[in-house]
């Protein structure tokens, strides 16, 4: 059992959350390759290790934040809130 | 070719008179040689059926099987083991089936017991909208020429008299059958594999794990190992969920994520279930082993994760699925619990492929569903591997389809894919 802490709620049991994807993936421009654009949604880093990845307090908050765990130990490192745009800093 | 001897009632009788004492060791162990024709990195069903259609069908026996622990240490051996070929699309039922179809005579070709037991596979509906999908899926199937039909609630009741039909968070409302799949002993499959590679000259190498992939102007030119460096014309990469880490040290990328799948085992009891059930929208699936225990599988877990544990909830959620179907199952005790790694591919479907450095092929993608495949993705593979050409069965299993868009979306379709 993962027990995530959420930047606005603490720590929580997983079975709150869902899981979003690696965070960090950047959307290529509108006009690119096909290459490109089955890179950007289906490649991915898939490391063993530290990840930065997209969470989403489902049964909470209903924010979206950046985890970083460790995807061989299951360790959850750190989490932080995404800024609104326009806000950053 | 080394000498061995045939597995037969006949050896069975012979080594009982010696108390057990004289068995010959199933495949020799030998040191890794400087240089080979073709390595296979991982030691799973899939490195090993390679490295064995590699040598049978292809003439090919200067070939290493590199595995970084023991064979069938990965998901091979710790799969739930169904067996079936009623995907939904044209070209998954094709290559599953041709992997059932070489499944049904494996143990002669092999001579090895691999205990494939075809007691039927049954797909449970649940919903209006189950019922409308798996009929259509039930035509799909039939029109690929593989053998598949619906049921309604009353036969389920009669094939499974302990399922609770009627009266369960989610009444039973029909089904489909395919009465060729099963299930096979796991550790067995690998086995007899390594056995049969080893006989034909393949050299079988555990305890050797692939620390870097040496190339030159685009092109593999062998592997760095924790027994040294080892030359090879040619390299194979099958090992399931840490696909992404060896691609990456042949310094590409790969559309897969890896994450944990539970497995457990109850104490055993006496037979209650002949087929194996399969129910996706409460997302379970079970058979009885021949030592009466039952072997449970669900979901994956939710998030990447390479720890070979399992999450909680995932249990609980196992559990639960399967309570409401067998009420009478609460009073079981689990006896084991355990996980695996899995490689999910966006459409679920799996990747057998060359990569961006030449002579230098993946098989990988398998994700929850590819014991089933073990010896088609052999054969596919040692295919390309040997020809440099794909066969036919495993050409729409290319990266390529990837940025055409032309996905196998098994995931959308069929939702459960062991
Ligand atoms: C709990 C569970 C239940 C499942 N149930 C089913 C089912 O019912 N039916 C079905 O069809 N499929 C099922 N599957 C999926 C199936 O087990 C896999 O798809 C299949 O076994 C993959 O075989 P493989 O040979 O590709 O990988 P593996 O068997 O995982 O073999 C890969 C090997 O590569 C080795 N390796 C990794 N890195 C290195 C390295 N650097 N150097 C050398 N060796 C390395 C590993 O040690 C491993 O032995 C299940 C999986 C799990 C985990
Ligand atoms: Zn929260």
């Amino acid at each position: 059992m993962l027990i995530i802490p959420c930047p606005w709620c603490g720590a929580r049991d997983e079975s709150e959350f869902a899981y979003g994807g690696e965070a960090d993936i950047v959307r290529p421009p509108a006009e690119v390759s096909d290459a490109a654009w089955a890179e950007y949604l289906y490649v991915r880093d898939n490391p063993r290790g530290k990840n930065r990845e997209l969470w989403f307090h489902r049964d909470g908050c209903f924010q979206w934040f950046v985890l970083e765990r460790d995807t061989a130990t299951n360790e959850c490192l750190s989490a932080h809130r995404i800024d609104p745009p326009g806000e950053e800093g | 070719m080394t000498f061995r001897s045939r597995f037969s009632a006949f050896a069975l009788a012979r080594n009982a008179l010696t108390g057990h004492r004289n068995w010959q060791a199933q495949w020799r162990s030998p040191e890794p040689k400087a240089a080979y024709d073709a390595i296979v990195i991982g030691g799973g069903g899939h490195g090993l059926a390679t490295a064995y259609y590699l040598a049978k069908n292809h003439g090919l026996s200067n070939v290493a099987v590199l595995e970084k622990g023991w064979l069938g240490g990965g998901n091979t051996g710790r799969n739930t083991t169904i067996i079936r070929s009623n995907y939904f699309f044209p070209e998954s039922t094709r290559f599953y089936d041709l992997a059932l179809r070489l499944y049904e005579n494996l143990a002669h070709e092999l001579n090895y017991n691999i205990m494939f037991s075809p007691r039927g596979v049954l797909t449970l509906a649940f919903t209006r909208h189950d019922i409308e999908f798996q009929r259509r899926w039930v035509n799909a199937i039939q029109m690929t020429g593989v053998d598949s039909e619906w049921l309604t609630p009353a036969q389920i009741g009669r094939c499974v008299p302990a399922m609770a039909i009627e009266g369960g968070r989610f009444p039973v409302r029909g089904g489909f059958l395919q009465k060729r799949g099963g299930i096979a002993r796991h550790d067995a499959v690998a086995w007899a594999y390594a056995r049969a590679a080893d006989a034909l000259g393949v050299d079988i190498i555990q305890n050797c794990e692939v620390t870097g992939i040496a190339s030159k102007s685009g092109r593999v030119t062998g592997v760095e190992t924790s027994r040294g460096a080892i030359r090879a014309k040619k390299v194979a990469i099958a090992v399931a969920g840490h696909s992404s880490r060896l691609a990456e040290l042949a310094g590409f990328r790969l559309p897969l994520e890896s994450v944990t799948l539970q497995a457990f085992v109850s104490e055993p009891i006496k037979p209650v279930l002949d087929l194996v059930i399969m129910a996706g929208h409460v997302h379970v699936y079970l058979s009885q082993s021949d030592k009466g225990e039952l072997v449970i599988g669900g979901g994956t877990d939710a998030y990447p994760s390479f720890t070979q544990r399992g999450s909680y909830p995932s249990v609980e959620q196992t559990v639960a699925a399967m309570l409401t179907l067998f009420p009478s199952f609460s009073a079981l005790k689990m006896m084991r619990q355990w996980g695996g790694i899995v490689d999910i591919s966006p459409d679920r479907s799996a990747i057998i492929d060359r990569t961006p450095i030449d002579n230098l092929y993946i098989n990988c993608g398998w994700g929850t569903g590819g014991f089933k495949a073990i010896p088609a993705g052999g054969w596919a593979t040692a295919h390309l591997m040997a020809t440099g050409e794909h066969h036919a069965l495993s050409a729409p299993f290319g990266l390529g389809r990837f940025a055409r868009g032309i996905l196998i979306d098994e995931g959308a379709a069929a939702g459960v894919a062991h």
